[in-house]
């Protein structure tokens, strides 16, 4: 890009970015604005989930499940609390780490390497959403319900599967579009510069960076859910 | 910065990666040594803070970019806490008035029922 003013750093910088009647994000590559617009509008989405679950549970006269008890797994014997979602959590940041990674190496054009941990960090997504649909199950066939709940109050189920689901339905799509670019980095679409399949734009590693940002957001939001709902 | 890009050494990753880690591990442990209480909320928010920063700091690059970008997509995020400030006076009120008309409320809604 060839910016022909000297940019200013700091606050200097963020008044002369807005007012430069140009475009305000100077330095970054317009997709990766865009994608950060829209993980804030994903933020303000999740965000009225969580608000809605603590007033339903500031609310409600029925005595709320004890997530510890309710999340506990029989392990050697004894009933750990939260032993799946602790796995979950550490799996998810496993995933974060591989796909940071990833980014680093595509800016490396090391094509090998950032495929395989694309590949990785997908694995792990699935392996994530594979455990959630397995907590789901174990919650189902215990009696919960979206509007009841034999433990305790009914918007517990309500809540769960909710805020639960519409993570899950994150990471699936995240998990996909991991599959995406991997196979982009693997042709060499970037190398190329080829453009993708609905798009005239030219193929580029930043691509995997605006991937990144999605995936890491991801993670992020299981870490509210994980203190929220699980730990509260 | 001469590239569009975000380049960082391997190192800063598996830092934050094991700071991710170690915080993760400190909120479980809140759990399975059950503290409760202030101490437990208190514990709870800081690790989930610390670590939500160490992603968008390090891992989403917000650290290194241009405040434009960071303000544009932080500040807003604020009206997050007039919104969760509103609802809990909301939800406040809306227990304490049920708490006064629906004293017998588990009985009301497990059908035990009024009639």
């Amino acid at each position: 890009m060839s910016e022909s003013v000297q940019l200013q750093p700091g606050l200097k910088g963020l008044v002369a970015d807005w007012s430069s009647d140009q475009r305000a994000f100077k330095g970054v590559p317009w997709g990766k604005a865009m994608m950060w617009i829209f993980l804030l509008s994903d933020t303000f989405v999740f965000s009225c989930f969580l608000v809605a679950y603590m007033s339903v549970r500031m609310t409600t006269m029925v005595e709320w499940p004890n997530p510890s008890e309710v999340f506990a797994l029989e392990a050697f014997g004894t009933p750990v609390p939260l032993l799946l979602i602790a796995i979950m959590t550490f799996i998810l940041i496993t995933s974060s780490g591989t796909m940071a990674m990833a980014v680093k190496f595509g800016y490396e054009k090391n094509r090998n390497v950032t495929f395989w941990l694309l590949i990785i960090t997908a694995l792990l997504g699935a392996s994530f959403v594979g455990m959630q649909a397995f907590e789901w199950t174990k919650l189902i066939q215990e009696g919960v319900r979206p509007w009841s709940n034999p433990m305790g109050a009914p918007q517990f189920g309500a809540a769960f599967f909710m805020i639960t689901g519409f993570h899950g339905t994150h990471v699936t799509f995240g998990v996909i579009f991991l599959i995406i670019i991997a196979i982009k980095v693997r042709r060499g679409d970037f190398d190329h510069e080829r453009p993708g399949f609905m798009t005239g734009r030219k193929g580029r590693y930043e691509m995997v960076e605006t991937m990144g940002l999605y995936w890491h957001f991801v993670d992020l939001v299981w870490v509210f859910i994980f203190a929220f709902f699980y730990l509260w | 910065m001469a590239t569009e890009g975000q380049e960082h050494p391997i190192s800063t990753y598996f830092w934050i990666w094991g700071l991710l880690f170690v915080l993760s591990a400190f909120s479980y442990m809140v759990d399975y040594m059950a503290f409760q209480g202030y101490l437990r909320w208190s514990l709870i928010l800081i690790f989930m803070f610390l670590k939500a920063g160490l992603i968008v700091a390090v891992f989403m690059h917000m650290m290194w970019e241009r405040w434009a970008l960071i303000y544009a997509i932080l500040v807003p995020t604020l009206a997050i806490g007039v919104l969760i400030a509103l609802m809990a006076l909301e939800a406040n009120y809306v227990f304490g008035t049920r708490e006064m008309f629906f004293t017998d409320w588990r009985q009301f809604f497990q059908g035990g029922g009024h009639h």
